[in-house]
């Protein structure tokens, strides 16, 4: 296993669109090994992309389980992940290993529906919401050449962040 | 040898403004650090950190003719700049209520005491000019921890009879 060089911002490797993995072999699976430990190396981080590593296939790593009162599915490898449904829209601060000294606001979707293959070529169907959903949509963005700066919402932002529950006093009277 | 100054410019508000003063600064070879920019009651206002190798005279009597063209007032102060150092705020507070004389001071005194160093407020006022609201809006550091702050919103709540939400800001790095 390998710690990768993980790519920083303006490296134009970033913007670039990867690739679909067709093979899943021996290969592939050092890769993965090798991003697994870059990103357990580096600063702490709950996910990272193929092409943040020069790499430009859609494969990424996720992992939120280190974070306390979150629910997760634990360290998954996502390869080939398509949104097959999205609810909701939440504002949440977001900061990037290959963006350092920065965090900004970004809406995501509040819940996702994904299907993704594993590193043997096998297709599962996961439900992801909050924080991990947050992370995976993260994550899959850099399969495009996005960065979270490209979704950016003021710092003024501040109305449009949810829907609000009315009070529970004053729902029935709404 | 460069020194950062702060450049403070006010003024009734019209289009171009922003563009004919870093164009100015830019031409004059000065180099822009962070700024904050916002329309405020029909007026423009402008913070912004110049790097410069000249001295502060200097950099006034660049600017004086630009500022007086566009309508603006202008300041200059020199300051100890650095970049690269930002200080991740933790919880984001929103406190609004019918407009009174006060409200800022009531907030902000309530929570400095509770240990909250603010990194960035707005205030805004809206509803009619019959019923005027008062918003304020702010992020910081928690430095006493959540609750302490939890506690001096229940408190501005129910004596000062403000509505007021605090959302902890954990971002995600990724």
């Amino acid at each position: 296993m390998a710690v990768l060089e993980v790519l920083v911002y303006p490296n134009p490797g970033l913007k670039q669109v990867s690739k679909a993995v067709e093979t899943f072999d021996a290969a592939l699976r050092d890769f993965i090994a090798d991003l697994k430990e870059t990103m357990l190396t580096g600063p702490p981080s709950v996910g990272i992309a193929a092409p943040q590593t020069g790499r430009l296939e859609r494969i990424v790593l996720v992992d939120v389980s280190g974070k306390p009162k979150t629910p997760n599915h634990g360290f998954m490898i996502l390869i080939n992940p398509n949104i097959t449904g999205s609810e909701g829209s939440v504002i949440g601060r977001e900061g990037c290993l290959s963006v350092p000294d920065y965090t900004g606001n970004v809406y995501r979707a509040e819940r996702i529906a994904l299907t993704a293959q594993n590193e043997f070529g096998r297709t599962h169907h996961f439900n992801f919401s909050g924080f991990e959903a947050r992370a995976v949509q993260h994550e899959m963005d850099h399969l495009d050449g996005l960065l979270f700066l490209d979704r950016l919402v003021s710092r003024r932002d501040r109305f449009r962040r949810k829907v609000y529950k009315a009070p529970a006093s004053q729902t029935q009277n709404s | 040898m460069t020194q950062w100054y702060m450049l403070t410019f006010v003024g009734k508000d019209r289009a171009g403004i922003v563009a004919n003063v870093t164009r100015a600064l830019f031409e004059g070879g000065c180099n822009l650090g962070e700024a904050s920019m916002a329309r405020l009651g029909g007026n423009f206002t402008i913070m912004l950190m110049v790097q410069s190798s000249g001295s502060l005279e200097k950099l006034k009597d660049m600017m004086a003719p630009i500022a007086e063209k566009q309508g603006l007032r202008l300041h200059v102060d020199a300051i100890e700049g650095e970049l690269h150092h930002h200080e991740e705020p933790d919880v984001r507070i929103s406190v609004y209520g019918a407009d009174r004389v006060g409200v800022v001071a009531d907030v902000t005194g309530a929570l400095a005491e509770a240990g909250l160093n603010i990194l960035n407020l707005e205030t805004d006022v809206g509803g009619t000019s019959a019923a005027p609201i008062y918003i304020v809006y702010l992020d910081g550091i928690a430095g006493k921890g959540v609750e302490k702050l939890e506690q001096a919103l229940e408190t501005l709540r129910k004596e000062k009879k403000l509505d007021a939400n605090l959302t902890p800001i954990d971002p995600l790095t990724a």
